[in-house]
């Protein structure tokens, strides 16, 4: 697999994935803006994911496009990062992870959209408007519930806790990002500044304290997931592979 | 296919409306980017899509390849294209003015980057109720029923609206 090719599927599965996740909010939200709102990022982030994949699937030649992609690699050749694979729990659990995963994803956008290879840039010049506003949607949140009453203060604060060992994945660099950030990637790295300096700051604002957790090293650029990818994609894939093919 | 022609598809395509606000074409839209003909003859459409994720896009195709073939022009290329990024600022004047009288408020100029990237809000701009004129309108929910569209209140006239999000 060339580094181009993995590249675009680990932009793919980190957006797929999520996506999956927040569709899994669908009737489930507190109110009914909510459920409209978190479906809507989700859409975003799928309409990202078929981009990617399909753009990976042509860089690898063989004719597989983004349904094969989607629906029949099996876990381990995911290569999402283990924050967006982490259940939802509850909502402020979801906006914590909303709001880790939205500051990178915009700051890793910001940085795509210089990228040297064209679609990788067109994508990223895309997407990098919808994920202002999903920062937006999750930044309000935590402010909203972090300083709201006793009660939303510490469940917001239980899930910023929560999710917080994963994030260190997002800023690892390895080999793959070490060759393509010469100008067709982002080192992962470099986005951490800019990450820490909105974190740092909605954190503020909203009476939360930065979890003092450590990062923990990520493996899901390798393939190597949590256990609950596994159960995520057996829900995402099963009608695919019942009816291969299947369409709307 | 002779410069006639390609001004026929063009007039053609002017017919072709959005599938989910079905008052304004896609041309008004700013989502139709280019309509020429090719080397071979052909009829070679560009689109764009509003939002990465938007649902419409496959029914507007296959919108275009209705209208196309009902005034006669077989040869049909549809080519779909992210960049440059879609942003509302590409909708008409006309087209803000059908918006507004179908219920929508128009977007807000877009400006560099589209939303305004705040910590805390409100917004800057002041969202006009398309029902009765009101600035003092409020936002319920930055999303709504498309990944287009924003769900806001007037205060004034107490109906609820959407407004269509800058992008």
């Amino acid at each position: 697999m060339s580094d181009r090719q993995e590249y675009a599927l680990r932009l793919a599965d980190d957006a797929l994935i999520l996506s999956h996740r927040l569709a899994e909010w669908s009737s489930n939200a507190p109110d009914l803006e909510e459920d409209i709102a978190l479906t809507n990022i989700g859409l975003d982030l799928l309409g990202q994911a078929r981009e990617l994949l399909t753009y990976a699937g042509e860089l690898e030649g063989a004719g597989r496009d983004e349904d094969d992609l989607a629906y029949l690699r099996t876990e381990h050749e995911f290569t999402c990062c283990h924050l967006v694979e982490q259940p939802n729990g509850d909502f402020g659990a979801t906006m914590a992870r909303q709001l880790y995963f939205s500051t990178y994803q915009l700051a890793l956008y910001e940085q795509l959209t210089l990228s040297t290879d064209d679609r990788f840039a067109a994508i990223a010049a895309k997407a990098v408007k919808e994920v202002l506003y999903h920062r937006d949607h999750a930044t309000g949140w935590v402010i909203r519930l972090g300083d709201g009453t006793a009660l939303s203060h510490d469940r917001m604060q239980r899930g910023l806790d929560q999710m917080w060992r994963f994030c260190g994945e997002l800023f690892e660099p390895d080999e793959v990002t070490g060759r393509l950030a010469a100008g067709i990637g982002v080192d992962p790295e470099r986005l951490l500044p800019a990450w820490n300096s909105h974190i740092d700051a909605v954190l503020s604002e909203a009476t939360m304290s930065r979890p003092s957790g450590t990062w923990r090293p990520g493996t899901g650029r390798r393939g190597v997931h949590s256990e609950h990818l596994g159960y995520l994609l057996a829900e995402m894939q099963y009608l695919h592979r019942l009816h291969p093919g299947a369409s709307w | 296919m002779t410069i006639t022609q390609e001004k026929d598809a063009r007039e053609t395509l002017a017919r072709v409306v959005d599938p989910e606000i079905p008052v304004i074409t896609i041309a008004e839209l700013g989502i139709l980017r280019a309509v020429e003909q090719t080397a071979e003859g052909a009829v070679r459409v560009t689109i764009t899509p509003t939002y990465s994720g938007c649902p419409a896009m496959d029914v507007i195709r296959e919108e275009i390849r209705v209208a196309l073939a009902a005034d006669g022009f077989r040869d049909v290329r549809i080519d779909t294209v992210l960049s440059p990024a879609w942003t509302t600022d590409w909708i008409t004047a006309d087209g803000r003015r059908k918006l507004a009288d179908f219920g929508i408020a128009p977007p807000a100029p877009a400006g560099r980057g589209g939303p305004v990237p705040v910590v805390i809000q409100p917004r800057p701009v002041a969202v006009r109720c398309p029902q009765c004129g009101s600035e003092r309108t409020r936002e319920v929910s930055r999303f709504g029923s498309t990944a287009c569209k924003a769900q806001y209140r007037c205060d004034a006239c107490l109906e609820p609206f959407d407004y269509f999000k800058s992008l």
